[in-house]
């Protein structure tokens, strides 16, 4: 055989959560003009899909990149437990400070699952929505993004 | 550049079986696939190919070529098989959705001719699924 193709696992996994588009650094006004609908006090929910890929060898004993009960547990115990059926504005430290939008929940979901041990993590897609989706590759993200500038300064 | 998908889906069956595992090991390592007696999915495979439409037809490659390709490398391979014991290319591997993949692309490569194999994504379950990129490519 040649040198082959690159080969990654793809398996999807579902939460259900709540959460509310509001940040203490713009006014009342600003929240609902920047966030509209999605700034009610009350919050709201979504199903979400997260789609996690994963790349490796494939140990030629098993056929598999990684065990899918591995990352089944992995994933559970990172994600799906801590984020199912919760507030995540309340109830995941990270977006006490930082607004729970989808590009956000990318950035966390791939800092808890990129040190799973058993293959390499290559990306992290969510569906908001059958409508929205992002994807992140932990790529650096150059400008002003909070996590990048948590106080929201300009370099 | 272009990316062109198009989907196919094949049902077959298959299990995973390891002869040098003990059967204890059999089972703890692939658990339920290791029934002896076999089980099967619908799989869905999305071939994408990659390339700049020629300027006389619009087209990346004639979507009827594809469409022949995946029915005579895919489809008469792989449809309503079972993978451990009539597909030749996956003998002494265990049939995996990673592994299905890179037989799969294996077979595509060499048949694009006009653009060039971009990705194969096999889906077995619609929750699991194995992506092939060419190596080297940055995954889009």
């Amino acid at each position: 055989m040649t040198s082959g193709p690159k080969i990654e696992l793809g398996r999807r996994y579902r939460f259900a959560a709540s959460h509310r588009l509001h940040t203490a650094r713009l006014t009342e006004d600003e929240n609902w003009r920047v966030f509209g609908k999605c700034n009610n006090p009350f919050g709201h929910g979504h199903n979400y899909v997260v789609e996690v890929s994963v790349s490796g060898d494939v140990n030629p004993a098993t056929g598999m990149i990684a065990n899918l009960a591995d990352l089944d547990n992995f994933v559970h115990r990172e994600v799906i437990e801590p984020f199912d059926h919760r507030y995540l504005n309340e109830e995941v430290a990270a977006f006490r400070e930082t607004v729970p939008t989808t590009e956000n929940l990318c950035f966390e979901i791939f800092a808890r699952l990129k040190n799973f041990p058993h293959a390499k993590l290559e990306r992290v897609r969510i569906e908001e929505t059958g409508n929205n989706s992002f994807e992140y590759s932990g790529d650096t993200i150059v400008g002003d993004r909070e996590r990048d500038n948590p106080e929201g300064k300009r370099p | 550049m272009i990316l062109l998908t198009r989907k196919i889906e094949f049902s077959a069956s298959h299990f995973y079986h390891n002869p040098e595992f003990s059967p204890e090991e059999n089972r703890r390592v692939f658990g339920k696939c290791n029934n002896p007696h076999g089980h099967g999915h619908n799989y869905t495979l999305e071939v994408t190919v990659a390339g700049e439409p020629d300027p006389a037809t619009g087209m990346v490659l004639d979507l009827k070529d594809l469409k022949e390709i995946l029915e005579r490398e895919v489809m008469q391979r792989m449809d309503h098989r079972h993978l451990n014991y009539e597909v030749p290319e996956l003998a002494g591997q265990i049939p995996t959705c990673e592994n299905v993949a890179r037989v799969i692309w294996n077979l595509l490569e060499p048949r694009i001719t006009q653009g060039k194999l971009h990705r194969v994504r096999l889906y077995e379950s619609a929750d699991l699924f194995a992506d092939c990129y060419r190596n080297g490519a940055k995954a889009v």
